[in-house]
């Protein structure tokens, strides 16, 4: 009993002491406290108050203050609930400091504080209330911050304070941001309508996605049914019911839903209707058990209808002439019909643009795609089209370039430096590991294609285990460096990311680079010598196993450069390898086999009407490789040899 | 005896059933293939636990005897191996699944031969059987408040349901999308898109969903992108620069260990919902995170299905315990109301419908790869049938109650004991 | 007097055997049938085993014998899976459906009870409308049907446009692959209206056959599976023999030398390709209800792929060795990734077969590539006494299918 007793008194004492401690506080820290609910379970909704009453109180703390609670830097004492700011002095322990005097207060455990986290919600509302003492703020990169909270969540407000804040602008690049947001501004909040009309006409051939968001909203349209047009309303179209844009079904459900007709009665309330005038076995005079068809059921509902027992079904006649009674249209929510017009006309002249960017951000995309194929191809192209071996390892080259790169990493932290490391080194390893196979397993098997691709099949799942086992199944980092990071954007339509590009300058490279050994070079010339004719080679001095050896580890070799750049791009796991390997058994054979130019070419047909299928049919992306694979299929049965068909004796037969 | 020798001699040694003196437990996740990826680390989790549990003297006096098998991704090859684990093995319970397919393809499979399965990741809820408990989340656990934080908390008005296409996204999506229209979001403001397992290429997807705020409102990405195709994901999304700020993205299948495959600085600020991250603040957790990096090294994380299975591996200890035998049935009856310790410093009960009760946490991802956890709420408790779609809003399950899996309130009948699949 | 079937094929006679001593003592010691030593379990991988021995005596007879490394036979294996799986699920699900209307307060409509089929077959991957590809999965007699013919038009029709246009070697084989590429792509789609990845699943349920246990069922299919396989080697040893044989074989040691010969060589690829696929497509048929499901996985190339390995394993151009091969390396596979395979101890790390048994199974391809090429079935050559011909090292054509000098028979 005493002991509950001291614990009640000790509790009192506490509330006391806290609550003097409260006292006892500077001013914002007391607004704080005041407000201690909503700033601890801080939410979207509630947070307007609290924000509201700190910008109300003029305190000079309330920038700081909000600033830092955005940031998470605002932190709670458990003991008595207090706010501070806070920095880590190491991993456990945080130096508080007071609000109002920027002092340390000491030093506390990670455990007897905590960290306010507003949601992203909560900080872009906070970073809203901080545009008004941003946007004048000496400092650009505040200014600059100011504006990006303006165009994530532009307020009434803003526009006063903005229009107020270009004339003393003296940043070029932010004051063009400034007068465009201004622009944009005018269109949502201001009440001149002319005004307004000048500021949509000057979007009219702009392709950002900003400016469409702003123009979009004021033609939402309402569809409505009446008896007669009504007047003094901004109406779009006039429509007829029955026609694609408004089929019966939905014309009447505009009629029953403002009451205008009768709602039509439904499968299942005609089966409730049915069950709750089971009487003795029978539904208005029918045996239940021939109510086992719905032409049995509408007979015995026509009935219970005609007994007044259910509200009759609305027939065809009762829809159409209903239908026929009335008028539907779309009407603007927007009511000045000068703006919805301008909006109609400037949008209309936007979306051409955005149709022909597009149409160039497809294209960009079915490029990139075409490179990545190709340089995945491109190694194939060399062991299989032009010493005609079927590497179905291949892939596993690709995947133990990727690893290289992983590996690589692990030991050079720089990753400008380790992907400079990992690229000659991911060739020497795919190199070596080419080599070693074209020694022991296909030498022996060079006249008998569909053994060696069983051969290197083997040869490819035991590698891919082996890969798990060394590695794990999870997927490794392979980072690109950070000049490689984002994308080249052009506008807001037509954008593609620098690593995609590194990936065609890389094929680009490559292309030239093979066109140059497999033409310039003495090793080009052998290796081309002993394709078309081994014994007449050897017997012009060529070592045939050397230049078969070569050749298949230059094939190789590029397979893992290609797999550093594929693991740049996508992600580094075992079964990295088996996604590209049937994609590049076909470009190389769309291409035509044994020549450089017929894999260029293949790439880019795959990955182009890859693209193209992709953009008809967009939220199926497994369409688009179905249909491409068809289309090789098909494309094959009219030239079997690839686009580039070898002539001649080197055609093989 | 005569049988054994038979059954040595005549089918090789290899395929006779094993002596039942221990306690067996199945372990059924892909060790290869597309989810590899994932479950790997679950087999790791319950091996650990085993070898816990057993240097705790094991159960019963027994030794419990983990069989693992690897089942590669592929959905029939899961039939296969549970009727093996179960007929072969003579195991006493499976720890199992990621997918929803391949718990589909299991379940006739466990319901013909009376098999248990522990289900240790959110799925889609739709289902209940009589031989499976959910240790994951339902849809109300995860799906549905995450959904509620984009309205309430982010302002979403756009959403793009991006998904892997099988059942679980597809499911789910179904239930959101049914959901978002209660909540008076329009259709054509819903961006559904399906990608097959392990889609890399993914450019032209990101750039759809920038073009979906060309309308003025605010667009929000719901992920049920499942397994590797990930990382291609959230690489495109850190190139194309789409801030958390301006289009979040919130997933339901990454969590740390999805993440560790590849760099978060650019994607600091999307966001996760599970029912557990590893830097839960509490005691418990950091033992098992302690233990867990001891085990398999200091870079591994932890993750939320891996709590689910020591949730369900504790639930099923104390049932066996408390049932004193092993077998399905007892443990079965032995399991409802039991109560464990979660690793975020709250209690699981399980309820009579096979789910368990869970709080359900917010996160963000931190440059570190770890989530920064910025909602919590208390145990909610699993719904096995969704209360947003009209057709299984009246349907109920209750096995000790009613012993039906899908009980119809309206009508008053079990509509099935026997699960779909 | 022409000499007996039986007579030319001592092989066959033989296999025909084993394989009744077989299932006769299976069924023995099955569950079913009072013994329990080998479990339902067993008997369903046994089972299972024998279809994909047939599906290997088919791609024997078109790769070993016609000399036509087709990478797509499991498509066709796959589809007839899918052919007879619809009429499983369907069936079932109306079962189920029927029964649980049945306690409504009225009657069912035919339209009430097949859109409760589209919600329990569809509501899994968000849909309820029954697509139009599933008219007749009401109908067992169609679908089986169409087990036949869906495989063999495709077949027809890839191989008609194929071997017109002279595709061979391994242009045929990228193809092929190309084609079970497809197939499996636009099968994993949802809108292929065959349930997505997800595939068709609970197969083992007979409709129509709740009451009997999958003791007794995985029994009955056994049986079915060993006549099937035992009617299709006969088929394959009756068309692999005789004149069209020698035709065939003709066609994969020198294609271009029968054409002159005067033989329309494209008809008998055709025949070859189109009547293997049925068979496969029959092997599939009886494989999936017995594995319990089906998904558009199973005919990804990669499986494929495996069926040419078993075969080459066992050794090609000859049945028993496809025969062999397929149940050898499927069995094992079975074992090994089972966790029943003991773990070696090396000391310093131990070897968990889980994790090595590919890297054995990839080496043993390249190993028996390379030194064997007659397979496993080479070692009834040492017992026979039969030796190679002796032809200097050369093979025994030119074209890529031919036959190698070690593989010949003298």
């Amino acid at each position: 009993m005493t002991r509950i007793f001291l614990i009640g008194l000790r509790a009192a004492l506490f509330w006391f002491l806290a609550a003097f401690a409260v006292q006892a506080q500077s001013p914002i820290q007391d607004l704080l406290q005041e407000n201690r609910a909503a700033v601890e379970k801080a939410s979207r909704k509630t947070i307007d108050d609290v924000i509201g009453a700190l910008l109300a109180s003029g305190l000079p703390e309330t920038r700081e203050v909000l600033a830092r609670w955005r940031e998470k830097e605002l932190w709670q004492r458990d003991e008595d609930g207090l706010f501070f700011f806070a920095e880590a002095v190491d991993g456990n322990t945080y130096r508080l400091i007071d609000i109002a005097t920027g002092e340390a207060v000491g030093e506390y455990d990670k455990k007897l504080v905590s960290q306010l986290k507003p949601n992203s919600g909560v900080r872009s509302v906070i970073a809203t209330a901080l545009v008004r003492f941003q946007l004048t703020d000496p400092d650009p990169a505040k200014r600059a911050e100011g504006l990006t909270a303006i165009e994530r969540g532009p307020e009434a407000s803003h526009l006063e304070a903005l229009r107020a804040s270009i004339e003393g602008e003296n940043d070029s690049g932010l004051l063009a941001r400034k007068q465009r947001l201004e622009r944009l501004l005018t269109i949502a909040y201001d009440d001149d309508s002319a005004l307004r009309v000048a500021a949509i006409e000057s979007f009219s051939t702009d392709l950002g996605v900003d400016a469409r968001a702003a123009l979009n909203p004021l033609l939402a349209t309402t569809r409505k049914a009446a008896p007669a047009l009504p007047e003094g309303v901004n109406i779009a179209n006039v429509l007829k019911p029955g026609s694609s844009a408004l089929p019966r079904s939905e014309a009447y459900a505009l009629l029953v839903a403002a009451d205008l007709a009768p709602p039509l009665v439904t499968a299942a309330q005609k089966k409730e209707a049915l069950i709750a005038n089971i009487a003795d076995g029978t539904v208005a005079g029918m045996p239940i058990h021939t109510l086992g068809t719905a032409e049995a059921r509408a007979r015995a509902y026509a009935a219970l209808a005609d007994q007044g027992l259910a509200p009759p079904d609305v027939t065809e006649d009762g829809i159409d002439a209903a239908l026929g009674a009335h008028v539907f249209f779309d009407q603007y929510n927007e009511p000045d019909a000068a703006i919805t017009a301008a909006a109609e006309e400037a949008l209309s002249s936007v979306s051409t643009r955005v149709g022909v960017n597009q149409a160039l951000d497809l294209a960009l995309d079915g490029l990139s795609l075409a490179s990545i194929y190709f340089l995945a191809a491109i190694g194939l192209a060399i062991t299989f089209g032009v010493m005609g071996v079927i590497n179905m390892a291949h892939g596993e080259f690709i995947m133990m370039g990727a690893y290289t790169g992983y590996v690589v990493q692990q030991f050079v932290p720089n990753y400008t430096a380790s992907i400079i490391v990992a690229l000659p080194l991911a060739f020497a390893v795919t190199f070596a590991a080419g080599v070693a196979m074209e020694r022991l397993v296909i030498r022996w098997l060079y006249n008998r294609p569909l053994e060696t691709l069983l051969a290197t099949f083997g040869i490819s799942i035991a590698l891919q285990q082996l890969a798990k086992n060394i590695f794990g199944t999870q997927a490794r980092p392979l980072t690109s460096p950070g000049w490689l990071d984002g994308a080249l954007v052009l506008n807001d339509v037509v954008s593609i990311s620098y690593i995609r590009i590194a990936i065609f300058v890389l094929g680009i490279i490559f292309l030239f680079l093979l066109l140059f050994v497999l033409n310039k070079t003495r090793l080009g010339l052998e290796m081309r010598a002993v394709t078309q004719n081994p014994r007449m080679a050897a017997s012009m001095g060529i070592n045939p196993d050397r230049v078969n050896m070569l050749t298949f580890g230059l094939g190789s070799g590029i397979a893992g450069i290609a797999g550093v750049a594929i693991g740049l791009y996508a992600k580094v796991t075992s079964e990295l390898g088996s996604d590209y390997i049937v994609q590049s058994f076909m470009t190389v054979v769309v291409g035509g086999v044994g020549n450089i130019w017929g894999t260029l070419l293949g790439a880019a047909l795959i990955g182009f009407l890859q693209k193209g299928i992709e953009w008809m049919n967009p939220s199926n992306t497994l369409a688009a490789q179905t249909y491409m694979i068809i289309f090789i299929i098909i494309f094959i049965q009219f030239r079997p040899k690839g686009i580039i068909a070898l002539k001649g004796r080197a055609a093989g037969d | 005896m005569m049988k054994k020798i038979l059954s040595a001699a005549v089918l090789t040694a290899v395929f006779a059933g094993a002596a039942q003196a221990e306690i067996k437990v199945g372990i059924l996740h892909s060790l290869s293939g597309t989810m590899a990826i994932s479950e790997t680390t679950l087999k790791d989790t319950m091996l650990m636990l085993i070898e816990q549990q057993n240097a705790k003297g094991g159960l019963l006096g027994e030794e419990i005897v983990p069989v693992v098998v690897d089942p590669a991704s592929d959905w029939p090859l899961f039939a296969e191996k549970t009727r093996e684990l179960i007929s072969n093995e003579g195991v006493d319970v499976i720890f199992g699944c990621w997918t929803s397919s391949s718990r589909k393809a299991i379940l006739p499979v466990l319901e013909e031969l009376n098999g248990l399965l522990f289900y240790p990741v959110q799925y889609e809820g739709e289902e209940s059987s009589k031989n499976v408990f959910y240790t994951g989340a339902a849809p109300n656990q995860q799906a549905i408040p995450a959904t509620d934080y984009f309205l309430e908390e982010l302002g979403v008005e756009k959403f793009a349901l991006l998904g892997t296409d099988y059942v679980y996204p597809r499911t789910t999506n179904k239930i959101l999308e049914a959901y978002l229209k209660d909540k008076g979001i329009a259709a054509e403001d819903i961006f559904v898109n399906y990608t097959p397992f392990g889609h890399s290429d993914w450019s032209k997807i990101v750039a759809d969903v920038v073009a979906l705020g060309a309308d003025g409102k605010k667009v929000g990405v719901i992920s049920t992108i499942n397994g590797d195709a990930n990382i291609g994901f959230y690489k495109e999304l850190a190139a194309a620069g789409i801030s958390a700020d301006d289009i979040p993205v919130v997933a339901f299948s990454v969590g740390e260990e999805e993440l560790s495959g590849l760099d978060t600085s650019n994607l600091v600020g999307h966001l996760a919902a599970w029912n557990y991250f590893q830097s839960a603040d509490a005691p418990v957790n950091e033992e098992f995170v302690a233990a867990w990096k001891a085990r398999m090294g200091e870079d591994r994380v932890t993750n939320d299905p891996m709590e689910a299975h020591v949730i369900g591996f504790d639930m099923w200890v104390q049932a066996v315990e408390k049932a004193g035998t092993a077998d399905v049935d007892a443990v079965r009856e032995a399991m409802y109301g039991l109560q464990v310790p979660n690793l975020t410093g709250g209690t699981a009960t399980m309820l009579p419908n096979h789910h368990l009760t869970k709080p359900v946490l917010i996160g963000e991802i931190q440059a570190d790869g770890q989530f920064d956890i910025i909602s919590q709420t208390e145990e909610v408790p699993g719904d096995a049938w969704t209360d947003y779609l009209p057709e299984s809003a009246v349907l109920e399950a209750d096995w000790p109650g009613l012993g039906c899996g899908m009980y119809n309130t309206e009508t008053e009948t079990c509509v099935q004991i026997k699960s779909n699949y | 007097m022409e000499r007996s079937f039986f007579a030319r094929n001592p092989s066959a006679l033989i296999f025909i055997l084993l394989l009744a001593a077989f299932t006769l003592g299976v069924t023995l010691l099955s569950e079913g049938f009072g013994m329990d030593v080998v479990s339902t379990s067993m008997v369903k991988t046994l089972g299972k085993t024998l279809c994909l021995c047939l599906v290997a005596v088919a791609m024997d007879l078109v790769w070993g014998y016609c000399g036509i490394l087709s990478l797509g036979h499991f498509a066709f294996f796959g589809l007839g899976g899918y052919m007879i799986g619809m009429w499983l699920m369907y069936e079932r699900t109306k079962a189920i459906v029927i029964s649980a209307t049945a306690g409504g307060p009225l009657p069912a409509t035919p339209e009430e009870i097949r859109e409760g089929i589209g919600v329990q077959i569809f509501g899994v991957v968000g849909g309820s409308e029954i697509p139009p590809i599933w008219y007749f999965a009401d109908s067992l007699t169609i679908q089986l049907a169409l087990v036949v013919l869906v495989p063999g038009l495709l077949a027809l029709i890839f191989g008609w446009l194929a071997f017109r246009s002279r595709v061979a070697g391994v242009y045929l084989s990228i193809l092929t692959q190309a084609m079970t590429l497809a197939l499996s792509l636009y099968l994993f789609q949802n809108d292929s209206g065959l349930r997505g990845n997800n595939g068709l699943s609970g197969l083992q349920n007979l409709p129509g056959a709740e009451n009997v246990p999958q003791t007794l069922i995985s029994i009955y299919f056994l049986w079915a599976s060993a006549l099937a396989l035992g009617l299709g080697y006969l088929l394959a040893a009756w068309v692999a023999g005789g004149k069209f044989g020698s035709v065939i074989r003709g066609i994969r040691d020198d294609e271009a030398r029968v054409r002159f010969l005067g033989y329309h060589v494209e008809g008998y690829k055709l025949f070859v390709f189109t009547l293997t696929a049925v068979i496969a497509a029959i092997a599939g048929a009886l494989y999936y209800p017995q594995a319990g499901i089906i998904n558009p996985a199973e005919i990804a190339p990669i499986a494929s792929i495996y069926l040419a390995v078993w075969v080459a394993i066992g050794g090609r151009g000859r049945l028993y060795g496809a025969v062999i091969g397929a149940a050898l390396v499927s069995l094992v596979s079975t074992w090994f990734t089972g966790g029943q395979a003991p773990d070696i101890p090396l000391g310093f790390y131990t070897v968990q077969w889980v994790d090595w048994w590919l890297i054995l199974l990839g080496l043993s391809f390249v190993l028996v590539t390379l030194f064997a090429p007659k397979g496993i079935g080479g070692l009834f050559d040492l017992i026979a006494g039969r030796g190679s011909p002796e032809r200097h090292g050369a093979d025994l054509g030119p074209d890529p299918g031919a036959l190698r000098e070690k593989e010949a028979e003298e």
